[in-house]
């Protein structure tokens, strides 16, 4: 991981829309008095939802929102790796998971993907502004790595040239369905069914079905 | 109900709520530590402390960990803890081979060489080399101020600094940012620190990261002779260590003192320093026909001072001492004075109605400063602590965190760090809340603890005795019919490290006499004709050619430019004298280095003038002179005590009457960094109120920092 810092050039001002500034409100009520404090991660975690990454004006807006240090934010968003603190991708900030399972079963070579078709190095902007990526920890997804988390979305099982498609998808507005991308139904088996044959009858679930 | 424990099998008996850390202190075995300390929170983030507690696994960080949380053994028996077994041993090392894994090992240059925690410990407990061969971490150089020097790599991440400037200086600006190995202190966007105890960050941080830029690689510890003295920067009197190196100065740091600073001074005791060595007056000067000042001897100064006394009668000589004067100075000031017959002597250069007659209760912080930690409710009557008494301000505030304290004020609604009901702006509100008509009434008269703090800048007004009478009659109220012991809840909090001393040794115009205000207005009008200064320089001295004045002093500030005569003396570093603090603590500073060039020290200059005027103090030494001294006031010979002062003492004051004023009350101390010649003369003190007023003016972050 490596130092996190406030992007260089910072928008002038941050303010919520209406309806998720009565959404914080809400948030904040459910903290007792005194404690508001306690909201810092959520409310943040709306703002970069609405302005799509963690600006320098958003920290303080927070900050005074919850009566905090500007400090204090500033401690909390550069803890939490989920807060962008540089501007990401309009159309996909791609997060590509690199851990062990995902790694042996080729997110390597969609992060050589990323390098090629995105930017050379993570957090960096495509040429058009478009994309972006990085290479996150472990997306809790092993089983249907490698994986790939857009947004709250997450693309699994796949392979260069289902990543090739997806990110072309994305860049048309191609309608593109989150989950595995080979069919799996959630993380059962692919395929056919090649283990466990030798026990005989039904399983419990196979007669269910039935 | 205390708890046993054996400590490296020594048995003691704990209170609950004592940390194993603590215990093995009171057992006498020695903890490393780099978080942990005393005043602030405990974190637990450096493991150094790490022990071994029988019959647990690992090893137990004994800084957080309670003797009570221990669970008991299986038969009963008290917990065995191991400070010095091999498990414990091979932990420390562990840590501190984690930890200097990314500290540069650049000792030789860093000026907390000597004086390092982690040095020293790395010593005591670190092994001998180290295996890690990759680069060690880099950290981007940081912005906290021109008073902390910064050396990030070096950062430990104790977080110390962090908690410091959160729980006793009240400012929310230093914070870690990042985690891990990246962690970073720093404030946001690089902003400077603005607090007046900024400065003990660098005496906390036990390594080198965070040191003292004002005097940066100009000593090295060891080669510094230290003296314990006390602070007169205000009237607090914080117990200090004053560093010197030959003839100079080089650096003040606090000494720990409970009762007065904790271990806490604030930054203008500590790096006011360097005003010691500029615009200092070393040579006595006379002005001469053509007004000019020129260098004289003492033989001829002294000559011509001697002079006027002895040919200008009495009623028309004016005697004033100022700020920064030790009680043996102004003790001499006053019986010479006698011996000449002056009645017009006030040390009182601010205008203070403080009458030492209404008995010495009146005048005194009389819950003391250790009382704040009882206080459960403050009334601030026309103070502002966190720039009249930054460290009181620190102290009130930890109480405050505590719960259970309820702040008022009356004057100016200032940032005071901690969370205050603002009552109003001057008299009317205090008359309010005497006529039982204000709701803080109710809270005063509910208080167990109750502290009515009364500002200099109050006892200042032309209606100041009046508005003490009425803060006295609020205090006696507010503990009547409640069993409180001696708790006297009435307090002037001075600004003037010389004010008690003052007022104790009686330096107020006798029979017939002018005070300070009445002395410069007489000395415009050709009323007055000699005006003896003694170190008095926040005063509007009277016209050049109105009177003639006598300036004895050290720094060439106000009081030198308009003297006709120039006596040079000695700065509080530079004499051995008698300080008083607010609450009534006479303390006696120490001489550190000597006076500059033929400067003397102020009490023998008085002496040398008495024989020329023929008026010969009978004191030829310091201790002859304390003698006297003593005579005229016991209590000053009471050293490092506070000599009870029950309410009773306030009764005299409580009974005066008298018109009040409807304006508002404002603090005496426009400029917290430059409130008297040695600060002014400091160039470090010069930035800081420069800083201070850029900070201050609104202005809004720019996007592109």
């Amino acid at each position: 991981m490596a130092v996190r810092r406030l992007y260089p050039e910072q928008p002038l001002s941050f303010a919520f829309t209406p309806e998720n500034e009565a959404w914080a409100k809400r948030e904040i009520a459910k903290y007792p008095q005194g404690k508001e404090a306690s909201a810092v991660i959520a409310l943040l975690w709306r703002a970069q939802e609405q302005e799509g990454w963690t600006t320098e004006p958003a920290l303080r807006a927070i900050a005074e929102m919850l009566g905090m240090a500007y400090i204090r934010v500033l401690e909390v968003a550069t803890f939490y790796t989920m807060f962008q603190l540089a501007p990401v991708g309009k159309k996909a900030h791609l997060q590509v998971c690199g851990t062990t399972p995902c790694m042996l079963r080729g997110s390597e070579a969609l992060i050589e993907i990323c390098k090629e078709r995105i930017a050379e190095h993570p957090h960096e902007l495509s040429a058009d502004g478009q994309f972006s990526w990085e290479e996150v920890e472990c997306l809790g997804c092993c089983a249907n790595a490698p994986v790939v988390q857009i947004g709250k979305d997450v693309f699994e099982d796949l392979d260069p040239q289902l990543f090739e498609k997806l990110l072309h998808d994305l860049d048309t507005g191609a309608p593109v369905k989150p989950g595995s991308q080979i069919g799996r139904q959630c993380s059962a088996p692919e395929g056919v069914r090649i283990t466990l044959l030798d026990v005989g009858g039904p399983t419990k679930r196979d007669a269910e079905k039935v | 109900m205390t708890k046993p424990i054996f400590i490296d099998g020594k048995l003691i008996e704990v209170e609950p709520g004592t940390t194993i850390l603590q215990a093995c202190e009171m057992a006498g075995a020695e903890i490393p530590r780099f978080c942990y300390h005393e005043r602030l929170s405990i974190a637990g983030n450096c493991r150094m402390c790490l022990v071994e507690v029988e019959g647990i696994p690992k090893p137990i960080a004994s800084c957080a960990m309670g003797v009570t949380d221990l669970p008991p053994n299986k038969d009963g028996a008290p917990r065995s803890v191991l400070t010095a077994s091999p498990l414990v041993k091979a932990a420390r090392e562990g840590v501190m081979e984690f930890l200097l894994i990314n500290h540069p090992l650049d000792c030789p240059i860093c000026d907390q060489g000597g004086e390092c925690d982690l040095q020293d410990q790395a010593m005591a407990f670190g092994c001998g080399g180290s295996r890690f061969g990759e680069n060690k971490r880099a950290v981007e150089e940081k912005y906290i101020g021109p008073l902390i020097k910064t050396f990030m790599n070096r950062c430990i991440h104790c977080t110390r600094c962090v908690r410091f400037m959160t729980e006793v200086a009240g400012v929310e600006e230093l914070g870690a940012i990042s985690r891990g190995e990246d962690m970073e202190i720093t404030t946001y966007l690089d902003r400077g620190i603005l607090s007046e105890l900024s400065g003990n960050v660098n005496d906390l941080c036990p390594v080198g990261a965070l040191t003292h830029r004002p005097w940066s690689y100009i000593a090295r510890p060891w080669e510094m002779e230290k003296t314990e003295s006390f602070d007169v920067m205000d009237a607090l009197g914080s117990a200090i260590r004053v560093d010197s190196r030959g003839p100079s100065v080089m650096r003040v740091l606090p000494r720990n003192n409970d009762d007065v600073n904790e271990e806490w001074i604030t930054d203008k005791t500590r790096y006011a320093c360097d005003g010691l060595r500029t615009q200092r007056l070393d040579h006595p000067y006379v002005r001469d026909a053509n007004g000019k000042l020129r260098p004289a001897s003492w033989d001829e100064a002294l000559a011509v001072v001697a002079g006027k006394l002895s040919n200008t009668a009495p009623e028309r000589v004016g005697v004033i001492a100022g700020d920064l004067c030790s009680a043996e100075e102004m003790y001499a000031l006053k019986d010479l004075a006698d011996r000449i017959g002056i009645a017009s002597i006030d040390c009182r250069q601010d205008g203070a109605k403080l009458d030492p007659s209404l008995g010495r209760a009146s005048y005194l912080f009389n819950s003391t400063i250790a009382g704040v930690d009882q206080a459960d409710a403050i009334l601030l009557v026309g103070a502002n602590p966190r720039v009249e008494a930054a460290v009181l301000n620190a102290r009130i505030l930890t109480r405050w965190r505590q719960g259970g304290l309820t702040v008022g004020v009356i004057g100016e609604p200032t940032q005071l760090t901690y969370g205050y009901e603002h009552l109003g702006v001057g008299p009317q509100t205090l008359g309010d809340i005497l006529a039982g008509k204000h709701a803080f009434a109710e809270v005063l008269k509910n208080a167990q603890r109750p502290m009515v703090i009364v500002g200099s800048g109050v006892a200042a007004r032309a209606d100041g005795q009046a508005l003490l009478a009425q803060a006295a009659k609020l205090a006696a109220a507010s503990v009547a019919g409640k069993d409180v012991g001696d708790w006297n809840a009435f307090n002037v909090l001075h600004t003037a490290a010389s004010r008690v001393a003052g007022l104790d040794l009686g330096l107020v115009p006798g029979k017939g006499g002018l005070d300070t205000a009445a002395m410069i207005a007489a000395a415009n009008a050709g009323k007055l004709d000699v005006l003896y200064v003694l170190s008095a320089d926040e005063i509007e001295l009277p016209a050049k050619g109105k009177s003639f004045v006598i300036y004895q002093g050290h720094h060439g500030d106000r009081g030198a430019h308009r003297a006709d005569v120039i006596l040079p003396g000695a700065a509080y570093t530079e004499k051995s004298g008698t300080y008083v603090n607010t609450e009534g603590r006479a303390q006696l500073a120490v001489r550190c280095v000597f006076p500059p060039g033929d400067a003397k020290e102020d009490w023998a200059i008085l002496r040398a003038l008495s024989a020329k005027v023929g008026k010969t103090l009978p004191y030829d030494s310091l201790d002859a002179l304390r003698r006297e001294m003593y005579k005229a006031a016991p209590l000053l010979a009471r050293l490092n005590t506070v000599a009870p002062a029950p309410l009773a003492g306030v009764e005299a004051l409580a009974k005066k009457n008298g018109a009040v004023d409807a304006e508002a009350f404002a603090s005496p101390i426009r400029d917290f960094y430059l409130t008297n010649p040695i600060a002014r003369a400091s160039a470090v003190m010069a930035e800081m109120s420069a800083l201070k007023k850029t900070l201050e003016a609104p202005h809004r972050l720019k996007a592109a920092e």
